[in-house]
């Protein structure tokens, strides 16, 4: 057991993390501005992680990245601002959400992704390019461009311990994120279902060869990640408090970040560089002030670029090795 | 790549069609149709990349954003004639490209489109962050502004000067190594490519070309260069034309470039839809749209009609 866990540490990722956690314990410890941030940044983290997971779902599936899953996941909080608004009670309309989300993710594969998914990848990023386009518009074009409110899921209070005030609410986003994660881990581990998206993904031929009905396994993968894909609408609604359609975009594009860093086939490094990234870039903002405001996104592709080039497949990806 | 006689018909025939076009419409089309030009431009340059050397960006607005910047700084500060900041444009964006190209060679596929994407995301904000030289949010103004005629005019000349290049390069050395590069990398190596040149190459060419796309984009603009023209938006603008218009044929690209350019301003005018964002829901539909009724764009559409036309005569 000993030496399992050593051989884990060496691992030059794993004791990156190791070593990234203790540095951000004793911060924590040193100074409450810095636990503040930590904490605030591992809310936000965790959105970008949630959505990073959604796209790397997808990846895994289709090997394509979903430029509307961001839009997709703005659409689906304007559905339950609606249902809202309609008299639903906040916790009661969550759910309902991501029911709908499901089935909009699984209609849109069905409709719009199957047909063009094995004639040409770049088709298929077209593809979610216009729904984007689609989407934005669409929503706009229904509710409006202008600032709405919903809600706080988790009450406005702020905890106090030993001088680090902490939001309830990003205590709830976290833990909701994690809930979010464990569900869906036990989905992929334990059901048939679960399975079978798993064999999909991964050996698609084979798959179908033992009686595994890929296309609908597929069609699933896309319903779960605009579920995913919800729950980040909707805590990223709860931490902005307000609803507009540009919600999700300056997020999608951290999303990429975080999905890029953990290796796009890694849903263990998608939320792990999405807290990473979250976490990360709170600090910087609090400590470097040439990192304005303006420099947080090139800066979190800085980063980005710095570990591609280093690690081409990113901190948790596998090379691909190709038969020629 | 030959030209057979219904290619060359077609240049001659969509040549005489946009030398004689500015007689017939109004300067408000005018300006809309150099904006045409413009992408013509920008989606041929992404088309060497994308559609021959295989490598994928999504950043190509970045180079527009500094060819623009370029030509919007030299005519601040030096009254350079604007015809002479294309040729900087050109040979900025093209030192630019090589350097991009670099790193890029280390990166495939999808991460090579995020690491573009990044670039497109980081130019506007550097733009606003250096405001003292970049001119922040409210950009950097030309010294000097052209009329819609001239703009018309110089955007299709260029656009035109270019497509020959492009046709010449692509045909020629450079255009074997780029395809040999794209269909197999290993295969190219070992028939003596050396794979960095050509790779980095083809990204110097790509971003050079959507450098002087962005340097006519900022004359358009009244001669403003402003960090919100060169957003994300535009880059998949490019990516999406070029999807429409089909990649590694150069014969669909007047089809993506009208695609991009037109479609908004059209829609704007269908009585249905005319609320403000109505258009984007009508720009989206198309594009998800064409991709599932033609997935190889337009020059796929040409191909196929081309085979029909020919398999009689080989049976």
């Amino acid at each position: 057991m000993g030496a399992r866990l050593l051989s884990f540490a060496v691992r030059p990722v794993n004791a990156l993390l190791i070593t990234a956690a203790v540095f951000l314990l004793i911060g924590s410890l040193q100074s409450t501005i810095f636990a503040q941030q930590t904490v605030a940044g591992l809310a936000q983290g965790a959105v970008y992680g949630s959505l990073a997971l959604a796209l790397v779902l997808i990846y895994r599936a289709t090997e394509v990245i979903n430029f509307a899953q961001g839009e997709l996941a703005m659409a689906t909080t304007y559905v339950a601002y609606q249902l809202i608004q309609w008299g639903v009670s906040y916790w009661l309309a969550f759910f309902l959400t991501l029911v709908l989300a499901f089935a909009i993710g699984f209609v849109t594969q069905v409709l719009v992704i199957r047909p063009v998914m094995h004639k040409s990848v770049i088709a298929v990023v077209i593809v979610t390019v216009g729904l984007f386009v689609l989407i934005d518009g669409l929503v706009v074009w229904k509710w409006g461009g202008d600032i709405k409110f919903m809600p706080a899921p988790f009450g406005q209070q702020v905890y106090h311990w030993g001088g680090v005030a902490v939001a309830r609410q990003d205590i709830g986003t976290i833990l909701l994120t994690i809930a979010t994660v464990i569900v869906l881990w036990a989905l992929f581990q334990f059901t048939k279902i679960g399975l079978g998206m798993r064999a999909a993904a991964l050996h698609p031929t084979p798959a179908r060869l033992v009686g595994v009905r890929v296309d609908w396994m597929l069609a699933i993968g896309w319903g779960l990640a605009a579920v995913l894909g919800a729950v980040a609408g909707l805590m990223a609604e709860a931490n902005q408090y307000i609803l507009q359609p540009s919600l999700m975009q300056a997020i999608l594009l951290y999303a990429f970040a975080a999905a890029v860093l953990g290796g796009l086939e890694s849903p263990a490094g998608a939320v792990v560089g999405g807290v990473f990234l979250g976490i990360f870039l709170n600090l910087i903002g609090q400590y470097v002030h040439f990192i304005t405001a303006q420099l947080r996104l090139p800066f979190a592709f800085a980063v980005l670029l710095v570990v591609l080039l280093v690690k081409p497949s990113g901190l948790f990806g596998h090379r691909r090795v190709r038969k020629v | 790549m030959r030209l057979s006689r219904a290619d060359l018909f077609g240049v001659v025939a969509g040549a005489a069609l946009i030398a004689v076009l500015p007689f017939l419409i109004s300067d408000y089309h005018q300006a809309l149709f150099a904006q045409v030009a413009v992408f013509f431009i920008a989606i041929l340059g992404l088309n060497i990349l994308v559609g021959y050397s295989g490598q994928i960006s999504i950043g190509h607005g970045a180079f527009m954003a500094i060819g623009g910047y370029t030509t919007a700084i030299l005519s601040r500060d030096h009254h350079t004639n604007l015809v002479l900041t294309m040729v900087f444009a050109f040979a900025i964006c093209f030192v630019f490209g090589l350097v991009v190209g670099l790193p890029a060679l280390r990166l495939s596929g999808v991460y090579l489109a995020l690491a573009t994407f990044a670039l497109a995301v980081s130019v506007p904000q550097i733009a606003l962050k250096f405001d003292k030289f970049l001119g922040g949010s409210n950009g950097v103004q030309s010294a000097k502004t052209v009329s819609h005629t001239w703009l018309y005019g110089a955007s299709w000349t260029t656009a035109a000067i270019l497509f020959v290049l492009a046709w010449l390069i692509l045909r020629g050395r450079l255009g074997r190594a780029f395809r040999a590069v794209r269909d197999s990398e290993v295969a190219a190596t070992s028939s003596g490519i050396a794979l960095p040149i050509y790779k980095t190459l083809a990204f110097g060419i790509s971003a050079a070309f959507a450098g002087v796309a962005g340097s006519l984009f900022v004359m358009a603009t009244n001669g403003f260069a402003q960090p919100n023209e060169f957003e994300v938006i535009l880059s998949l603008q490019i990516l999406v034309g070029a999807a429409v218009a089909g990649l590694g044929s150069l014969w669909g690209i007047l089809a993506g470039a009208a695609f991009v350019g037109l479609l908004p301003t059209i829609s704007k005018d269908v009585p249905v839809v005319g609320s403000a964002h109505g258009q984007d829901v009508v720009f989206g539909l198309l594009v998800v749209l064409v991709m599932l009724l033609m997935p190889q764009g337009f020059a796929g559409v040409l191909a196929a009609l081309k085979r029909l036309r020919t398999r009689p005569d080989t049976s």
